[in-house]
């Protein structure tokens, strides 16, 4: 957890509109390093989903550069993975089909690739479905082949934008075990977009409080809680207190 | 020398021969193995029967009545049509010069069909309801797929498109006999106008309305707009082209009369026509039964299209 992977300088973003401008964001600071597991926490409608758009290269910043691996983005070969608040699925896709569907874009099914997609389903326990399609799966089950769908393309860093918003409480905590276990199994850098600041303490290794529009850095927290994983986590006496502190944060 | 050559040759005949049999003989077995796989699939499918619930068996059953009981209404509600207007035509309630009846329709079809005219204006009827059908629906389609690549053009566009969908395109009809001349391809034309518009309007919509975020996954992967459109945007519209397809279907009967209405020297439309000019209600009331069974049909190609679709 030593080497910066993605860094944030300067971020400035302006929307232009028939209406006027939006200044969306604001000198933007940040850095990630290598596996470590991000959560980005702020007020709502504050651009905490432009932020992980400007962190994928999707969307141009006006101020300001995005460095992967100390390599402007435009020109970094990195792959970033991208998890949205639904899991996107393609219906008339197999799960199979789903899941290959970004080594389909970059032209990369090869023997080993596909090897290495039977390998993640059969880990994370979806050899029985490969061949349905998404609608006869969970809620649960659709986000594990979303991740799957984005793990197989071997990305470095992992954004995540509310991915469990679209489920039930009870689904939600499991998935979110699920994922979390999946994301360090991998070995992976995570940033994790969420409102819920439960699942931020319990799922991240720093939580990164933003301000309202224009969005910019307000306060990190760094999460030392016992427990394996995010369910044990929420048990640590520590949870409540920084809890109180985060929601204290976003309040002022 | 020579007698090595003819041994080798014999020796390659032999060896030909054999390989011929072997293939017979692996064709052979293939057919076994399929009559082996229906037993065994018949075998599973009574077996499967057999082991499920009574509650569940008679809930198939009831099914199963209530499908043919559906189809069996459906016959007699046809059969009691044609029964109803045969006896009030016999009693003389109704005029039979105005209003036909069934057994002067089956008359007028059997002369039809003994004088070869049936088939022959069934044929270019069919030919052009089809013809216009197939040339609005692909250039339909590629056109939407133009204006959703290019969007400043749709923006261009888009007041020509609703101004054209909300013009009557009999309107256009002298203008069409002018260009095309009074023959088949203003007739094609006229029912190409009439379909295209709405193909272009309803498949450019779902273009349009496919989910930003699917979008945004892709470009996230980085894909190009090719593959966008292929791999997401055409699939994801596929239920709205399938309901453009039985719109098409229909209109396409409606396009082509029309054209036979305004032009035309044979087809149903111009027997429609020459009937009605001609007092001849038979002839007329013969001909729009008729075009049931070709509009039917292709309506029926199209619903099995969508079942193959759906099925993959």
């Amino acid at each position: 957890m030593e080497k910066t992977i993605l860094e944030l300088k300067n971020i400035g973003l302006i929307y232009q509109s028939k209406t006027g401008e939006t200044e969306a964001v604001r000198d933007f600071n940040l850095k990630v390093k290598n596996d470590e597991f991000v959560a980005i926490v702020g007020p709502s409608g504050c651009g905490k989903t432009t932020m992980l758009s400007i962190m994928s290269g999707i969307l141009p910043t006006t101020s300001g550069s995005v460095l992967l691996d100390g390599v402007n983005i435009k020109e970094a070969k990195t792959y970033i993975g991208y998890m949205f608040q639904r899991d996107e699925l393609f219906e008339w896709r197999t799960v199979w089909k789903n899941i290959m569907l970004g080594l389909e874009i970059k032209k990369q099914i090869s023997p080993e690739q596909s090897e290495y997609a039977k390998t993640l389903i059969k880990k994370y326990g979806l050899e029985e479905f490969i061949n349905k399609k998404p609608r006869e799966l969970s809620g649960g089950m659709r986000q594990r082949v979303a991740l799957i769908r984005t793990l197989v393309l071997n990305p470095q860093i992992l954004l995540l934008d509310e991915p469990f918003s679209a489920l039930d409480f009870q689904t939600r905590l499991s998935v979110c075990d699920d994922v979390a276990n999946i994301i360090k199994s991998e070995h992976k850098t995570a940033i994790l977009v969420t409102h819920d600041i439960s699942e931020a303490i319990s799922m991240a290794d720093r939580v990164v409080v933003l301000t309202k529009r224009p969005a910019t850095v307000k306060k990190e927290f760094v999460i030392n809680l016992d427990g394996k994983t995010p369910l044990e986590k929420r048990e640590d006496p520590k949870f409540s207190n920084l809890f109180n502190q985060i929601w204290r944060e976003l309040d002022k | 020398m020579k007698n090595q050559k003819n041994t080798k040759e014999n020796n390659d005949k032999i060896i030909q021969v054999k390989n011929l049999k072997n293939i017979k003989n692996d064709k052979k077995s293939v057919k076994s193995c399929k009559k082996t796989t229906k037993k065994a699939k018949f075998f599973t499918k009574t077996q499967k029967y057999k082991d499920i619930s009574s509650a569940r068996k008679e809930y198939l059953k009831k099914q199963k009545f209530r499908k043919i009981f559906i189809i069996t209404i459906r016959i007699l509600i046809l059969v009691l049509f044609f029964a109803l207007w045969q006896i009030l035509a016999d009693t003389g309630a109704i005029n039979v010069f105005v209003f036909s009846s069934p057994a002067k329709i089956l008359e007028t079809i059997g002369d039809l069909f003994a004088t070869g005219n049936l088939l022959h204006h069934m044929f270019i009827t069919f030919y052009e309801a089809f013809l216009g059908f197939l040339i609005a629906t692909i250039l339909g389609y590629l056109i939407a797929v133009i204006l959703w690549w290019n969007e400043r053009l749709r923006e261009i566009l888009e007041p020509y498109l609703i101004v054209l969908n909300s013009l009557p395109k009999v309107a256009l009809g002298p203008i069409i006999i002018i260009w095309f001349g009074a023959g088949t391809k203003a007739i094609i034309v006229m029912a190409i106008l009439i379909m295209i518009i709405i193909t272009v309007i309803s498949i450019l919509n779902s273009f349009v309305s496919c989910d930003k975020n699917k979008i945004l996954l892709m470009k996230s992967m980085g894909a190009n707009k090719w593959q966008i459109l292929t791999k997401l945007v055409m699939p994801n519209g596929i239920n709205e082209f399938m309901s453009v397809l039985k719109i098409n279907v229909g209109m396409t009967w409606v396009g082509t009369i029309m054209g036979e209405y305004l032009v035309s020297k044979a087809g149903l439309g111009y027997l429609i026509v020459y009937g009605s000019q001609v007092f001849k209600l038979d002839l007329v009331m013969t001909s729009i039964l008729i075009l049931c069974i070709p509009a039917g049909l292709m309506y029926g190609v199209v619903c099995l299209f969508e079942k193959i679709i759906n099925k993959k």
